[in-house]
């Protein structure tokens, strides 16, 4: 019975409720990715499954003055070797026109379309497909500069493509109009929360029946010199590794303190299941849950009782018609802050309970970085081939645990298992937090 | 060609992405360089900032074409 149950399959609250219509399967049938392990999903899953690091010494601009040095950013370059080249991908004329995170976004959205094999040319097919993708920040190197430009030479040098070059539902905007997608057209902003958020409401508009195919995911360019000291004045980010960046995010590890900052795009294609089958698409995994909460504590800090972790937990399970028991991977929030990751940790280990020796739980952002509003995206990505290939990438640099745990924090190496269940966790400021289920589809 | 052609058509080459040879002076901005409103809006803002002049709103709106671009600046550049 729970094979059959959809995403939103209706729980016993929504049952009833006569205005609940009956909710659609909704699977993945493309991937798509722009990160600092490289420029497409092959690359960085090789890389990742290695347990190398995304992290390095900012070169881009002046960093002498900002307590934190060191960040994963994209390997820029000719498109060889992993490298990612932008005009690949968007016209030099066009990326001049907008931010970094639209240029990701409209990358590692062409690389999920084709993957996906999808290119709707019919009208019928294009009215039918939807955009969402969201950001945490959007374009603040646009505003940054932009802000410099006003105060400097005043309003006649604001360019006009300064706003749509910042907004971050134009994102959305960009990709709709290179690939002619002209259902729903929408974005998310709920700062680390925003990938997992913006699949988890793509993947409702497809299991009510808004749209049969949603392009979804989250981008995220803020390796600038503001956001760096923005995040540092937080507290918030790394700065004892800054002569040794690899070892700088070390989720659950005694000597964290704090996250080191990633930046990319995560994009997946969500498809109808009979939609997806009709046309013979691969299909990777189905999105069978999606848990939603607040934690109503504090701007910047998690609720030190786990509470709202817990309770999204709980509410995507549930939606899922999973138990704890059958949970095989858990792609972590664990952002190597010193507070985070053992809320977290404590809050899943309340919800497994027993369950806890059988389950393997990693932080990819170990590896990558913390990619804020594109993070729960590009996670959601390696929790999909997490289950194509059975096997749990690694937290690297997990040297010496903080914590006793039951759990499998599969340090420093991948995890080779059977992989069928998957729960994948982002927690944002604000307290927003978002959990994904995911199942290997079986017929 | 004058040398505010020269950087005229430098300019609009570089924000417009096209061939140089297809910047001729009756090059309309719009139907034959691809340009959208917002392009020519920037266009105008670079010619103002290379050339050091200004170009009120109702002037900008009558230079639609390459040559109109440039006959703009030279007689206001000397003014």
């Amino acid at each position: 019975m729970r094979s059959r149950q959809g995403l939103l399959h209706p729980n016993d609250e929504c049952e009833r409720s006569a205005t609940v219509r009956e909710m659609r399967r909704v699977v993945i049938t493309g991937l798509g990715m722009v990160s600092p392990l490289g420029a497409n999903v092959g690359d960085t899953w090789k890389r990742l499954l290695k347990g190398e690091s995304g992290a390095a010494r900012v070169e881009t601009f002046e960093v002498e003055d900002l307590p934190c040095k060191i960040a994963c950013q994209i390997p820029r370059g000719d498109g060889q070797n992993g490298t990612f080249n932008p005009d690949l991908w968007m016209e030099p004329k066009e990326q001049r026109k907008v931010d970094d995170f639209i240029v990701y976004a409209v990358a590692a959205a062409s690389e999920a379309l084709d993957d996906a094999d999808w290119h709707p040319e019919s009208y019928e097919d294009q009215i039918r497909t939807g955009t969402l993708i969201g950001s945490g920040i959007g374009g603040l190197e646009g505003i940054e500069r932009n802000s410099l430009l006003l105060a400097e030479k005043g309003p006649r040098r604001i360019s006009p493509f300064f706003i749509p070059g910042s907004l971050i539902n134009l994102a959305s905007g960009h990709v709709s109009i290179r690939h002619g997608l002209k259902g729903p057209n929408h974005s998310v902003v709920t700062a680390c929360s925003t990938g997992a958020h913006a699949i988890g409401d793509a993947a409702r508009l497809v299991a009510l029946g808004d749209a049969d195919v949603m392009v979804a995911g989250g981008a995220e360019s803020p390796v600038i010199r503001l956001s760096l000291a923005g995040f540092a004045a937080c507290k918030a980010l790394s700065t004892h590794f800054n002569d040794d960046p690899t070892r700088g995010s070390r989720p659950y590890d005694r000597d964290r303190d704090g996250f080191v900052m990633g930046e990319g795009a995560g994009i997946v294609v969500l498809e109808e299941y009979e939609h997806a089958k009709a046309r013979g698409a691969k299909i990777y995994a189905e999105v069978v849950g999606y848990g939603l909460s607040g934690d109503a504590y504090h701007i910047t800090a998690p609720a030190s009782d786990g509470d709202g972790a817990y309770r999204c937990m709980s509410a995507a399970l549930k939606r899922a018609g999973v138990t704890p028991d059958e949970l095989d991977y858990v792609n972590a929030h664990g952002t190597s802050t010193p507070l985070g990751d053992e809320i977290e940790l404590r809050a899943f280990e309340r919800l497994v309970g027993d369950s806890a020796h059988k389950i393997t739980m990693s932080s990819t952002k170990s590896a990558v970085g913390h990619l804020l509003g594109a993070a729960g995206a590009v996670e959601a990505i390696f929790s999909t081939l997490a289950i194509r290939d059975n096997v749990a990438p690694p937290t690297i640099n997990l040297d010496n645990p903080s914590v006793e745990t039951k759990i499998d924090l599969c340090a420093n190496a991948k995890r080779e298992k059977q992989i069928d269940v998957v729960l994948s966790n982002s927690f944002g400021f604000g307290g927003t937090n978002a959990s994904l289920v995911l199942r290997r589809v079986v017929d | 060609m004058s040398e505010t052609a020269d950087k005229v058509k430098k300019i609009v080459v570089e924000h417009l992405g096209v061939e140089e040879s297809k910047v001729t002076e009756n090059a309309s901005f719009i139907d034959d360089l691809g340009a959208d409103s917002l392009d020519t809006v920037e266009l105008v803002m670079a010619f103002e900032e290379e050339f050091g002049v200004e170009i009120p709103d109702d002037a900008a709106e009558t230079i639609l074409t390459v040559g109109d671009a440039v006959n703009f600046i030279e007689k206001n550049k000397a003014s």
